[in-house]
């Protein structure tokens, strides 16, 4: 069955090539004809979905590996896939996901002037998100890892000509090259150490790293900056909810869904690389916490419904951090994949009510909606519960395994997490109930109008995922499930729950303007101030530095210096040029002489 | 040759080499330059070059003579008048030179073969003429006819360079 | 007897005069005068050697011969073509004085 082992080791190939193909296609052809554009794109990425569950349907598949850079004994970079439980789920998630919202994004972007651009974009995310996914060494990794960056750019700076968009996509971007940094250092480090950079020929080498345990800590440390960018953890947070100026599905897909969870999924990945530091698990379980804990708080007092929205992904992030560092994989990548569908549902939801009000974001000039966008508030009431955790949705049983696990191996992290817990419920109810119900508060609210088709029918297939992904005989066939412990620790999470929801309804029912007040939690705990207060005097200081160093020993000195001598040295050769014939051939006899001299008589 | 006649010419050579140089009327030096060629000529012949010799006469003595003196009447150059000498020049030239012809000497004096006289022919009758025709017509050939292309070349590029423009 | 160096000698002191004509004169025609003197002066050094270095059959080297044959050649063809310059000069400048031809200077 020859042709069955080609197509097997071919399908991975086609599922990360389809929409790079998609988006070259676009860009380089298709950029007039908008509508064709989208069609490519959505046949691209339901190529990948089906390709995806081809892969996940058989056992014994096995990509052809490429190899790419070769240093015999030094360094050997293949083009590798890797295919175990966690990739292929992940293929379903990036794609199935992917899939859906690529047709919301029909309807949503349905009289979009750069559509085309748009739909390029989201292809280039599908195959940069697919090769995090796929990659089976650190290089390549790194390489879509970048690439993720870049086509997020692209995607938050959509609407560029908008400054506060143009700005985000830059913010979102730095921001994330921070991260980077650390990241690559690491890469190196854990080269430096092992010599391969494959997981694959990482684990039996491990000992050559462990046996060094401070510099391990700081290699996972450093690798965790990779994640902490990208994953949007404290204190790299901040260009998370300044992305939602993108449009809305992007939100849903890559700063909900997707990109974000890819963090969560690389710490996954390293996962015996991770857990061989405690000293690091440690970090990286408190740095999970404080972000579940401060997002939590900031979303209470928001009130553009995205940024909100934005705030409760950064928290359950937080979550599936704080997982990874209570060495639990299974935890993380379970809530990373519950999360991935009820968050894109609410985004999306969101973005059908905001469509609905001719895009209007303030929570407080809706309300009422319940009544005039169906469809849409059961939607939105779906992902809402499974986001709080209320039994029997998604998010309830991804949510309790972490509460379980903290409870288990460290009270205090359990009590900030039964915290957000509560905070979770009572900003998603709050939300809920000013834009849902009440009465509308405006002109717009009042007229609101239910989105089209192709936006509703992915969020109907969302809300169904919402609800049973959670379920074990569900989710077994995709993850490794944590272990059940039968603890007290879902009772507490419900009881915080029902806190949270109580407290929620109590204060903003019927309210026209917020009652609470905080203004730390306003502005964010004023993060942005102190990132550009920081930035103003230790930026501009070391600028300082270098402009001089640049302007006074580089310019002038090495530069002009070099230029000048050159030029002096040019006019006073010029001043040899007499013009006189005989000028020059007493200057040519001279050196003849010069020659003869040296040549003979030395 | 005998070493007074070698000499002779020898030094008829040189003093109308620089009676050229020397000499403030155009038409003099010229006349000069074919006594001295004549001297060198002479040279050519003690050395056995019968065939260089006559060639030097006719060419040089006759032909390119005819064309230098014939150029300075077209122009109608006149002796120079008697200018201020540039001292600086003019030292610089004579240094320049002079020491170019000391390392030459210098050369010379240090070289062993200058020093032995002229080994004696196989047979007087050298027959030059028959051996030079035979290496140029025979073995140098090629050469031959292409600095007959030259000469060509030369002709054509004198008649351009000299025809006047047509209006 | 003349010996060989006595031959050079007098090629070399013909050379200088050649040379210091060629840097002292102003005319440009005695210029060109003194370096046909500086050929000559090598011409007579290789016939010097052509007679000092006999071929196997007990005669001169005809090779050199053959070589100033060429040069003289060259050097007519180069003669006429190099008055034909001058007077193509002395028609557009006047002149046939070299310090006074300097167009091609700074």
């Amino acid at each position: 069955m020859i042709n069955a082992v080609v197509v097997n080791s071919a399908l991975p190939w086609v599922a990360l090539l389809v929409p790079l193909i998609a988006s070259a296609l676009i860009v380089l052809f298709t950029q007039r004809a908008r509508d064709l554009s989208a069609l490519l794109s959505v046949a691209a990425v339901l190529v990948s979905f089906v390709c995806s569950c081809l892969i996940f349907g058989r056992a014994n598949i096995g990509a052809a590996e490429i190899p790419w850079i070769n240093l015999p004994g030094l360094l050997r970079v293949p083009l590798g896939f890797v295919l175990d439980q966690l990739s292929r789920t992940m293929m379903l998630v990036v794609t199935g996901v992917g899939a859906l919202i690529h047709i919301y994004s029909l309807g949503y972007m349905r009289d979009e002037a750069g559509k085309s651009r748009y739909f390029a974009a989201l292809s280039l995310f599908i195959f940069s998100m697919l090769g995090i996914v796929l990659a089976n060494n650190f290089v390549m990794m790194f390489i879509f890892w970048e690439l993720v960056g870049v086509s997020s750019y692209l995607l938050i700076g959509h609407w560029f000509d908008r400054a506060a968009a143009a700005d985000a996509a830059k913010k979102a971007f730095i921001t994330n090259r921070l991260g980077d940094f650390g990241f690559m250092l690491g890469i190196l480090m854990v080269w430096g150490a092992t010599g391969t950079v494959v997981f694959g020929e990482m684990l039996p080498r491990l000992g050559q790293i462990t046996a060094n345990p401070s510099f391990l800590t700081i290699c996972v440390l450093l690798i965790f900056c990779g994640a902490v960018g990208k994953s949007a953890q404290f204190p790299l947070h901040v260009w998370l909810p300044d992305a939602m100026e993108g449009p809305t599905p992007v939100s849903a897909l890559i700063h909900a869904a997707t990109m974000v969870a890819a963090g969560v999924y690389m710490l996954v990945r390293v996962g015996f690389l991770v857990q061989a530091s405690p000293a690091a698990l440690h970090v990286i379980a408190w740095v999970g916490t404080i972000t579940a804990v401060m997002a939590g708080l900031i979303a209470t007092q928001q009130n553009d419904i995205k940024r909100i929205l934005a705030y409760s992904t950064l928290s359950q992030l937080g979550y599936m951090i704080m997982a990874v560092g209570l060495a639990s994989g299974e935890a993380a990548m379970f809530h990373l994949f519950t999360h991935a569908f009820f968050k894109a549902l609410l985004f999306l939801a969101a973005g059908s009510v905001i469509l609905a009000v001719h895009h209007e974001q303030d929570i407080w000039k809706m309300g009422g909606q319940g009544r005039n966008v169906f469809l849409t508030f059961v939607t939105f009431a779906c992902g809402t519960l499974a986001l709080i955790g209320c039994p029997p949705f998604a998010g309830y049983f991804s949510k309790d395994a972490i509460l379980a696990l903290a409870l288990q191996r460290d009270p205090l992290i359990f009590a900030f997490a039964l915290f957000t817990a509560f905070l979770t419920a009572f900003y998603m109810v709050r939300l809920f109930v000013v834009v849902f119900l009440g009465k509308p508060r405006t002109p717009e609210a009042l007229n609101s109008r239910e989105s089209p088709t192709s936006m509703l029918l992915p969020l109907v297939i969302l809300s169904l995922l919402a609800l049973i992904a959670g379920f074990t005989f569900f989710a077994r066939h995709f993850l490794p499930l944590p272990d059940e412990t039968h603890s007290i620790a879902p009772i507490l999470a419900l009881g915080a729950m029902l806190i949270g929801v109580a407290l929620g309804v109590f204060l903003y029912r019927g309210r026209n303007e917020d009652p609470l007040n905080l203004t730390a939690l306003r502005h964010r705990f004023y993060f942005d101030e102190f990132y550009g207060w920081l930035i103003e005097h230790t930026q501009e200081f070391l600028a300082r530095v270098a402009a001089f160093i640049d302007r006074w020993l580089i310019d002038a000195g090495a530069v002009r210096g070099a230029s000048g001598a050159t030029w002096s040295f040019g006019a006073m050769l010029r001043l040899l040029q007499v013009g006189n014939l005989q000028a020059y051939a007493f200057l040519f006899g001279l050196g003849i002489i010069w020659v003869i001299y040296f040549a003979l008589f030395r | 040759m005998p070493a007074p006649l070698f000499w002779i010419f020898a030094l008829v050579m040189l003093v109308f080499g620089a009676a050229v140089v020397i000499n403030r009327n155009p038409v003099a030096s010229a006349l000069s330059l074919v006594v001295s060629f004549l001297g060198l000529s002479a040279l050519y012949l003690s050395l056995d070059a019968f065939f260089i010799g006559i060639i030097q006469v006719l060419v040089y003595a006759g032909a390119v003579m005819v064309l230098f003196l014939f150029i300075i009447m077209l122009l109608d150059l006149r002796a120079e008048e008697r200018r201020k000498i540039n001292w600086f020049a003019f030292t610089g030239g004579v240094l320049v030179a002079g020491s170019l012809l000391l390392q030459i000497f210098s050369v010379i004096g240090s070289t062993k073969i200058a020093h032995d006289h002229f080994p004696a022919l196989a047979r007087a009758r050298v027959d030059d003429v028959h051996n030079v025709g035979l290496l140029l017509f025979g073995q140098y050939n090629l050469p031959f006819q292409v600095i007959a292309v030259l000469i060509l070349v030369a002709t054509v590029g004198v008649i351009v360079l000299s025809k006047r423009e047509l209006p | 007897m003349v010996t060989l160096g006595q031959y050079l000698g007098v090629s070399g002191m013909l050379f200088a005069i050649g040379f210091a004509g060629v840097l002292l004169r102003r005319n440009i025609i005695i210029v060109f005068m003194a370096l046909e003197l500086m050929l000559n002066a090598a011409n007579l050094a290789l016939v010097a050697f052509s007679r000092y270095r006999l071929g196997p059959d007990g005669l001169p080297n005809y090779n050199a011969q053959v070589l100033v044959f060429f040069i003289i050649t060259v050097a007519a063809a180069e003669v006429a073509v190099g008055l034909a310059i001058i007077v193509a000069l002395y028609r557009a400048r006047r002149t046939t004085h070299v310090e006074d031809i300097n167009a091609l200077k700074f």
